[in-house]
């Protein structure tokens, strides 16, 4: 049975549409990468999961469905506690994440106090544990430290530590690497499939980039417009994309081991074939609607 | 006339570091720029890499200067820049221009396209203003229609290419291009750097390109400069660097870029 299941999910902001029909599974364990250019509606999905969506933006159809219950139909209060119990959000900049006023420590563990009723001293033990899992060294001054004081890097493992803290069943990483350098990337990257592996967490991994979904992911779902265009295994994506937006996204992508063949921007046909086919869904769904 | 633009020698500069700033006394310098000398030949396009921190912005904005250096010499097109005031920078000015990151905050919200790229035409006393500008839209493929739009009203790709028209209308020679696809989606990121190949070949421009995308980089650059904590650490045509880099530093660059293929184990 899959973990977290999306049915048919609506969202509009006014009349436009934000997510059309978005139906996806993340089974116990899987990485599953959320894939699309800007505004295709994929941190959108992350945030509608959470409960954090913003207040002008509203899931008007559909479901989701978390361990089987139906975060939709649920009252704010319990849905919190649910959310907040089985879910985490690795997010996309750790520095407008963390209150830049307060020390790192008491910012943590307030999530493990405040929402799963924990005691502080237990919380910042779980913490201090975490912190030496994704390898900080002298966890003790880190947890005393002010944001400003740590490296980008830093910073991201401690969101990190504070997302697995609570031992989530799945997280939510909107493009936890774009702000960081290449060979950090590549350390935080380990750092969450090893994390993700040892505790058997899914992992909704939302990103513009397919070099990393190519590394770390095993399933992916690629968007445009709010719209779901291909679900698929990675290792299917990369030897054969099953729809030639996916297929024009991944030779738009640039590869230093092949530069003459890569970088084709998207076509204009494939874009308006693909404008053509929300179109055409959207009418059907008004008809629907009437 | 010799056949290098720009030509630099031992040059340094440094930061006060604030946050050790003792209460009392002057703050301790970092050093972000350690003495580099190198030279780019005219019609190069030269990638400058390296990770954040590696200086490549410092180096960038003074070789221009838009920043005032410590010591060392930056000759371009033959002249000594790196201790002139403003007054004698100001013709120079004409001739470099620069193209940034982000164009939503490079670019004034409440200008017209055609002010914000007529802006750097009036300041350079230029005539045939409104000629020069609908040169330079057509240049970067937009359409005239696009004069009176107010940046909010484009897309990321398109404001990028306003910020390009503003840099090419004054037809400088040298044009600094600073992190200038990394906001962008792949496929606008293809259609500028297309754009920018274009403008290099048919303007016969010089370009600096700074980036920390090195497939980017290996796409766009005929030579590349590794710069590591303020030192460069490799320089050479890229198609060499990037077949047999020499610099280890060069080496775990590369190993870090996450190719969009699959390989097994790549995370280790």
């Amino acid at each position: 049975m899959s973990f977290l299941e999306l049915k048919n999910l609506d969202a509009h902001v006014g009349r436009l549409p934000i997510l059309r029909d978005v139906s996806l599974q993340v089974a116990p364990g899987e990485v599953r990468a959320l894939v699309g250019e800007s505004g295709a509606g994929k941190s959108m999905i992350g945030k509608a999961i959470l409960g954090t969506l913003p207040d002008a933006i509203l899931v008007t159809g559909g479901q989701i469905l978390l361990e089987g219950e139906d975060l939709q139909r649920m009252r704010a209060k319990d849905r919190r506690r649910l959310i907040g119990a089985k879910a985490a959000l690795i997010p996309q900049d750790p520095l407008t994440a963390l209150n830049p006023a307060r020390r790192v420590g008491p910012q943590i563990c307030n999530r493990l106090v405040d929402i799963l009723g924990w005691r502080r001293q237990e919380a910042e033990a779980r913490v201090v544990e975490l912190l030496h899992e994704v390898h900080i060294p002298a966890p003790d001054r880190v947890m005393r430290a002010y944001p400003h004081e740590l490296s980008g890097g830093m910073r991201q493992r401690i969101l990190i530590a504070s997302a697995f803290a609570a031992e989530p069943q799945l997280i939510v990483a909107d493009e936890p690497t774009t702000a960081l350098d290449v060979t950090v990337q590549k350390q935080i990257l380990r750092l969450i499939r090893d994390l993700q592996a040892r505790h058997g967490t899914a992992l909704l991994f939302v990103t513009h980039d397919l070099g990393v979904v190519s590394k770390l992911c095993q399933s992916m779902t690629v968007l445009y417009g709010g719209k779901v265009i291909e679900d698929t295994s990675v290792d299917q994506f990369f030897r054969a994309p099953g729809h030639a937006y996916s297929a024009a996204l991944l030779a738009a992508t640039p590869k230093y081991t092949d530069p003459d063949s890569s970088l084709m921007p998207v076509p204009e046909a494939v874009i308006s074939a693909v404008e053509a086919e929300i179109a055409a869904h959207d009418a059907a769904h008004q008809k629907g609607a009437v | 006339m010799s056949d290098a633009l720009f030509e630099i020698r031992d040059l340094r500069l440094s930061f006060p570091d604030l946050a050790h700033k003792p209460l009392f006394g002057s703050a301790p310098r970092i050093e972000v720029l350690k003495g580099l000398s190198f030279d780019i030949a005219r019609g190069d396009v030269v990638g400058i890499v390296g990770g954040s921190g590696s200086g490549k912005s410092t180096l960038g904005r003074a070789m221009i200067r838009l920043l005032d250096v410590e010591s060392g010499e930056i000759r371009f097109d033959g002249t000594e820049i790196s201790q002139l005031g403003e007054t004698d920078l100001r013709p120079l000015r004409r001739r470099m221009q620069m193209i940034f990151q982000d164009p939503m905050s490079s670019l004034n919200p409440r200008h017209t396209v055609a002010r914000l790229i007529a802006g750097p035409l009036h300041l350079h006393g230029f005539d045939q203003i409104r000629a020069r500008v609908d040169q330079a839209l057509s240049q970067v493929g937009l359409p005239l229609s696009f004069r009176s739009r107010y940046p909010h009203e484009l897309s990321g790709g398109q404001r990028q290419r306003v910020g390009i028209a503003r840099a090419i209308a004054t037809e400088p020679e040298f044009i600094l291009a600073d992190e200038v696809v990394s906001g962008l989606d792949v496929s606008s990121q293809a259609q500028v750097l297309n754009l920018l190949e274009r403008l290099v070949s048919d303007m016969g421009l010089t370009l600096g390109f700074i980036s920390h995308d090195l497939s980017v980089v290996r796409r766009l650059c005929k030579t590349t400069l590794v710069l590591h904590r303020g030192e460069i650490v490799e320089q050479a045509e890229t198609a060499a660097l990037f077949g047999a880099p020499t610099a280890q530093y060069t080496r775990d660059l590369l190993d870090a870029i996450p190719l969009p293929e699959v390989t097994p184990g790549w995370l280790g």
